[in-house]
């Protein structure tokens, strides 16, 4: 195996492939302690550099965790991103479990349709949505906002239960069956207990979506629905600052939280499987 | 039975299929309707479209035609619409903006017939021929003028398509810089993913799958993380540049500008869809036996001519698939090159959210969405012809 590794380039390979990590990695891992700079800069002090306690503070997470504008924005995100969430969730699922079974027509062609949102520019998506839910009268209302991402983020879901589903014992449904159980029940009772973790990775993906999404809420939300992504937005742009660096840093910490949720459901379904 | 079955899995997908159809694609068509249907001229001024409909075009029109546009210019001005109209009128004929809105002022104090006489007083553009077709062409509901305008066209009064003037000329130049972009892009993250994935696809199995965490950190994390953090390392008075006169690379006074340009956007993009490539990549390598390699350097096979004739054909698949799906995502990028890019860093997709946000010119817009909508949709047809669309997985 390693004979042909060992070859001339080995060590010019394993040093570019070091920079190429620290270029994925160093800038998110930057973040962190800038964030907890004590002075107005995104640079590290002298004193930061001389581990001076002086210089570090948690003055700009005071400033999102107890100021008004981060709170509402972090319930609006709540507030939307649960809604789609679960919206997106249920059809997706249902949607799947459709697309999975061998009797299913078109399949292609719909699976293509429902993928599409994943697939079209969001730019495109939310001008879209911009026109279409003007004429509704729902732009500038939670509930274009939660549309347009469950709309967005339903794919996800589609993709990660359609894939599970590849992997499910059909022999399970016939047992079901046999022992009397009615379509709904054995739903229920069999499919969703064996599914559930990717249904809850689709989940995750589709909330990780909005949380991240800005586009549609730039061109829909009024300043009621101003979410987290969008302050982010306004931060960057307008008033610049480190306080978006405690957020970025906040955000760190929830996408680790969610990878690690996703990695125990990973090894549950891995495990569940027949 | 079988029947049954087909029934029975279409209504399943049945409520995604219709909440993707009505919060989804109805949007999308509206965005592509809009881009060629503007009844805008046709509803503030719906007599005199209708009469002009009639006219000929060889000679200016009668006097009848003549009072009613004097009477809807002057309902318009009453209604607040002539605002509107005027801009309008102006982007499909530059300067009929100050015509409307001067003629209408002026009918708001006076005027009386014969208006023939009248228009042409108060502003001479209604004696000039040219004039009256601009707005006879304007009247049509169907109009081909944003996708003539996004394409640095326009129609001129005989209904000839023209070029913009030369300081108007902006769109052909920024789809070729976005494709430009977008290519350079994709070239880089081969670049740099190739032996990436190359790397971890012939680790032993444990590290591989470390290392293929550590590529998946940019994906996992906020596209706010990847955004604040270039923008931290890359301003002038930011890491990179102290990194670098700390070094003595650079002096203090002279400090690099990395952002709020091209070099901004090319960085930050590269880091975003440097996972899409090397998981594209991966997922091929892992299928290429070493063996393959080992046996071509026994029989005598340099390595550069092994690596030629055994490994690259067999991770072509891996090549493509990883190029288009970089290729597409970047051609649709909005924010980074919005945040990181500055002025000169603009794509395609700002200049929509521009036309969407600050000029309101929603035609345009939606004219440079659908071209933009094509060029990504005939890709993806292209993608899933190729590789099929149901490879694509999320995460590993």
């Amino acid at each position: 195996m390693s004979a042909w590794r060992a070859g001339p380039g080995t060590w010019a390979l394993r040093v570019f492939c070091g920079l190429a990590f620290l270029f994925l990695m160093a800038p998110i891992l930057i973040i962190i302690p800038l964030s907890f700079n004590a002075e107005p800069y995104f640079t590290f002090t002298r004193g930061m550099l001389t581990l001076d306690p002086d210089a570090y503070s948690l003055r700009w997470y005071e400033q999102v965790l107890l100021g008004e504008r981060w709170r509402s924005a972090a319930l609006n995100t709540l507030i939307v991103g649960v809604s789609a969430t679960l919206l997106a969730t249920t059809l997706g699922t249902v949607a799947a479990m459709g697309l999975s079974s061998p009797a299913m027509p078109w399949r292609r062609t719909i699976t293509a349709l429902l993928i599409s949102p994943m697939i079209v520019p969001v730019i495109i998506a939310a001008a879209g949505m911009f026109f279409f839910y003007s004429s509704l009268n729902l732009t500038q209302t939670y509930t274009g906002l939660i549309l347009s991402h469950a709309a967005l983020g339903a794919p996800f879901v589609v993709i990660t239960v359609t894939a599970a589903m590849a992997g499910f014992n059909s022999e399970l449904l016939l047992a079901a069956a046999s022992l009397g159980a009615g379509p709904v029940r054995t739903f229920f009772k069999v499919q969703l207990p064996i599914l559930s973790p990717s249904v809850i990775s689709g989940a995750v993906f589709a909330f990780a979506f909005s949380l991240d999404e800005v586009v549609v809420v730039l061109f829909m939300a009024g300043m009621e629905q101003r979410t987290i992504s969008r302050e982010m937005w306004a931060g960057i742009r307008e008033d610049i600052s480190p306080a978006i660096l405690a957020v970025a840093t906040l955000l760190i910490l929830i996408a680790v939280l969610l990878l690690l949720a996703l990695e125990l459901l990973q090894r549950r379904s891995d495990g569940g499987r027949p | 039975m079988m029947g049954k079955s087909r029934t029975q899995a279409l209504l399943l997908s049945l409520p995604l299929i219709a909440f993707i159809g009505i919060t989804f694609v109805a949007p999308l068509g509206s965005m592509v309707l809009r881009s060629f249907y503007d009844p805008l001229v046709a509803e503030i001024l719906p007599k005199t479209v209708a009469a002009l409909g009639e006219w000929d075009g060889g000679a200016l029109p009668p006097e009848g035609v003549y009072a009613l546009l004097a009477e809807e210019l002057r309902q318009a001005r009453a209604d607040r619409t002539i605002g509107r109209l005027a801009t309008r009128l102006n982007r499909q004929t530059p300067g009929l903006r100050s015509v409307v809105s001067g003629t209408g002022r002026r009918l708001a104090r006076q005027g009386e017939p014969p208006w023939a006489e009248a228009l042409p007083r108060m502003n001479k553009a209604w004696g000039d021929l040219e004039v009256w077709r601009a707005l006879a062409q304007a009247g049509r509901r169907v109009t081909p003028t944003y996708y003539l305008n996004a394409l640095d066209l326009r129609m001129d009064a005989d209904s000839g398509v023209v070029q913009q003037p030369e300081a108007k000329r902006v769109y052909r130049a920024l789809f070729v810089k976005t494709i430009g972009v977008a290519l350079v892009i994709t070239l880089l993250c081969l670049g740099i993913g190739y032996p990436l994935a190359w790397f971890i696809a012939h680790s032993p199995p444990r590290r591989g799958q470390r290392l293929l965490v550590l590529v998946l950190v940019p994906l996992g994390v906020s596209l706010w993380v990847c955004t604040t953090s270039w923008i931290v390392l890359l301003q002038q008075q930011g890491v990179l540049n102290n990194l670098l006169i700390w070094a003595g690379v650079v002096a203090d006074d002279q400090r690099l500008t990395l952002m709020h340009n091209m070099t901004g956007t090319f960085v930050a993009m590269v880091h975003m869809l440097l996972p899409f490539m090397v998981l594209s990549l991966y997922s091929v390598m892992r299928g290429i036996p070493p063996v393959q390699m080992q046996a071509a350097s026994s029989l005598g096979a340099k390595w550069p001519r092994a690596f030629r004739r055994v490994y690259l054909p067999q991770s072509m698949p891996g090549v493509g698939a990883g190029c288009l799906l970089v290729f597409i995502l970047s051609m649709g990028y909005y924010i980074i090159p919005a945040l990181v890019g500055g002025q000169s860093g603009q794509l395609t997709s700002n200049f929509i959210a521009y036309h969407m946000q600050a000029s309101l010119n929603w035609g345009l817009a939606a004219a440079l969405g659908s071209i933009l909508f094509v060029a990504v949709l005939l890709l993806f047809l292209l993608y899933d012809r190729v590789l099929g669309l149901d490879r694509m997985r999320l995460g590993s």
